[in-house]
């Protein structure tokens, strides 16, 4: 198949001849308009440009878009074009192109992407996020008090299907998560204590490590990974699918029925969650120290017996309900924000997880500290 | 135990009362103008057909009427209460008395067809479960869906899940009925019921019909009064029932409208290759 070509004349001064030929075709390597007009800026005097087919074989909308380019071109610089030599065809597909002007309005401002813009655009962002969060907290202690109050339109039949969903279904993972964790915490920490002859340890390391730490933050990392997402994900398609304007239009406020119910699921069912988490963090650390360590169940479960108490369990299991809190929100609110297309609950979702994460990682830091200020461990 | 569908708001048509009107309402998404300067009123009984091209503002028309989005300047007002000057509690109640249809459906897709009808009879009516369960047969009944009660809204077809919307719709026996294309998505033998059962529901009932939509066949069928939007100059352009304007519209866009780009050759149309 013939190469297209583009050949410029310019014989008479006021009139420029582009010649055209070849096989136009999308796979071929055509010429771009760029060349040409770059041609035809650098001649002096030029007023007319006509377009002449020479030998043009095959065509399709590559060369529709080359002469599109050059009409723009000319349009601007004043100067007449002279399409009448062209195939018919193309002739009629330029004139239909050109039948209904650009609507000023339609084509969006583009955006900048200078770091400085996308500094500034997310900025904005940031600060436009952090006014919804703080409305939708603010919904969301309203609902409560209209739950407290008895005004609530929460129906329970909906709450104890999503602690269904979200406690007794969540048991597998959390087992085989927290079992992992307690190993693992036991095996890097035996490794050095064994330097010392001090295995022992081994069993304050995860005793304390899970009761107070990675119970409650395993737990509810898990609870975003899964319930948050779900969580997410329903609200989402339900905006989606206009099913919340529905819910709103006959009288049902989105946080009653759907936010409330999901919030204080998550809160009755992660404390739970977080205790069982602990448990097995513990019995994982016991394998390892049995296995590897020459350390007995008897003496690992006396030596957590004599180091653990009550307020290590509670300030894990208090952090666990404050996460559940968040991982819940997270999810919801990033539903309920969930623009109307498809691809958008997905984002949704995504948005759900990582928010979710960010609010653990932030408050954990904070009650941390708190509880370090407080002395709360002190014996 | 039947409880009488015909609600005591009959209304006399010849009174031809005012039921909702709309003044100077502007339109707008942030920045970008939808429409501006909207007025219009629709009267007690009537099948009122808010008409333009696509996206010309149609349905976002329909979520200020229902108090989804709030006006940038003018009023909604229904039987003379402007919606957005009520406190949340009343203009609550004002919403009760409209029934949507919205364009998908969006039927509660968790809940099988009988919950979703029954979900705002449980919460807005003293009714006891009996009766609602007697309320949501005859609903199903009315749209042709008798014995669909324990099916999920994914599981029907989407014509039954219209039909079911409407049923949902129709649930508090409301006094107008808003329609966001109801025969988008249908085929159109079912386009046609359902147009008649629109008018069915508008004679029987009294009941206010406002339908959003570009089938020509149904809004001439139907229409009894309608305005148009136009994309171009972002308002009202034309008012009036639908075949009147059919037969005496001198404005060029709505006569290509309703007659489908056959009355005359425009600019818009494709041109002749010329010679």
């Amino acid at each position: 198949m013939q190469q297209p070509w583009v050949d410029i004349l310019f014989e008479q001064t006021p009139l420029a001849r582009v010649l055209i030929g070849g096989a136009w075709r999308i796979g071929q390597n055509c010429p771009r308009a760029d060349a040409t007009i770059n041609r035809l800026q650098s001649l002096q005097g030029l007023e007319i440009v006509r377009l002449e087919s020479l030998d043009l074989m095959h065509w399709d909308s590559l060369l529709l878009t080359y002469i599109r380019a050059l009409s723009q071109f000319c349009d601007a610089q004043g100067i007449t074009l002279d399409t009448r030599a062209l195939p018919e065809g193309v002739q009629g597909l330029l004139m239909l192109a050109a039948a209904v002007p650009e609507r000023q309005d339609a084509s969006r401002q583009k955006n900048l992407d200078d770091w400085l813009s996308i500094l500034g655009r997310q900025t904005l962002w940031l600060v436009k996020d952090i006014g919804l969060l703080a409305d939708f907290i603010g919904e969301a202690i309203l609902g409560f008090l209209r739950l407290l109050g008895g005004q609530s339109q929460l129906r329970w039949s909906d709450f104890w299907r999503l602690v269904e969903a979200c406690g007794p279904n969540a048991l597998p993972i959390i087992t085989l998560i927290s079992a992992l964790v307690g190993m693992i915490l036991a095996f890097v920490g035996a490794v050095q204590l064994k330097l010392f002859g001090a295995q022992i340890f081994i069993a304050d390391l995860v005793g304390l490590g899970m009761a107070r730490e990675m119970g409650a933050m395993m737990t509810a990392i898990l609870m975003a990974g899964r319930t948050g997402s779900a969580y997410a994900a329903e609200i989402g398609s339900m905006t989606v699918n206009d099913e919340i304007d529905a819910l709103k239009t006959s009288g049902f406020s989105p946080m009653d029925f759907l936010v409330m119910p999901r919030i204080l699921a998550m809160l009755v069912t992660i404390p739970l969650l977080c205790l069982y988490a602990d448990i097995w963090g513990m019995i994982g650390g016991a394998l390892v120290a049995a296995g590897l360590f020459d350390i007995s169940a008897s003496e690992y479960l006396i030596q957590i017996q004599t180091r653990l108490r009550l307020i290590d369990f509670e300030v894990g299991i208090g952090k666990s309900a404050v996460f559940g809190i968040l991982v819940a929100s997270a999810g919801c609110l990033r539903g309920l924000l969930c623009q109307r297309n498809a691809s958008s609950v997905g984002l949704a979702t995504t948005s759900a997880v990582v928010t979710a994460i960010v609010y653990i990682v932030i408050s954990d830091a904070v009650m941390t500290l708190l509880v370090t200020a407080l002395n709360l461990y002190k014996r | 135990m039947l409880t009488p569908l015909i609600t005591p708001h009959r209304p006399d048509l010849s009174l031809k009362q005012v039921h909702i009107s709309v003044r100077g309402l502007t339109m707008a998404y942030d920045d970008f103008l939808v429409q501006k300067e909207v007025d219009f009123d629709v009267l007690r009984g009537e099948i009122f057909i808010i008409m333009g091209a696509s996206g010309c503002g149609k349905s976002t028309l329909l979520r200020h009427l229902i108090a989804l989005k709030p006006p940038v300047t003018g009023e909604v007002f229904f039987d003379g209460q402007n919606l957005w000057t009520l406190p949340p509690k009343e203009r609550q109640s004002v919403l009760l008395k409209m029934g949507i249809l919205y364009q998908s459906g969006a039927l509660w897709s968790s809940m099988t067809l009988a919950e979703n009808i029954a979900l705002p009879l449980t919460a807005h009516t003293p009714l006891s479960a009996p009766e609602i369960a007697d309320l949501v047969s005859l609903k199903l009944a009315l749209v042709g869906l008798s014995g669909f009660e324990g099916f999920y809204p994914a599981e029907i077809s989407g014509g039954m899940q219209k039909r079911a919307a409407l049923a949902r719709a129709l649930a508090l026996d409301p006094e107008i009925l808003l329609f966001d294309e109801p025969s988008a998505g249908l085929d159109p033998i079912s386009a046609r019921r359902l147009d008649r059962l629109i008018v069915h529901l508008s004679e029987s009932l009294g009941i206010t019909a406002v339908i959003v939509t570009h089938d020509l066949a149904s809004l001439l069928d139907i229409g009894t009064n309608s305005i148009f939007l136009d994309t171009e100059t972002k308002t009202i352009i034309a008012k009036g029932p639908p075949d009147m304007l059919l037969r005496t519209s001198t404005h060029p866009t709505v006569k290509e409208f309703l007659t489908r780009g056959q009355s005359k050759k425009t600019a818009t149309n494709p041109p002749e290759a010329p010679l």
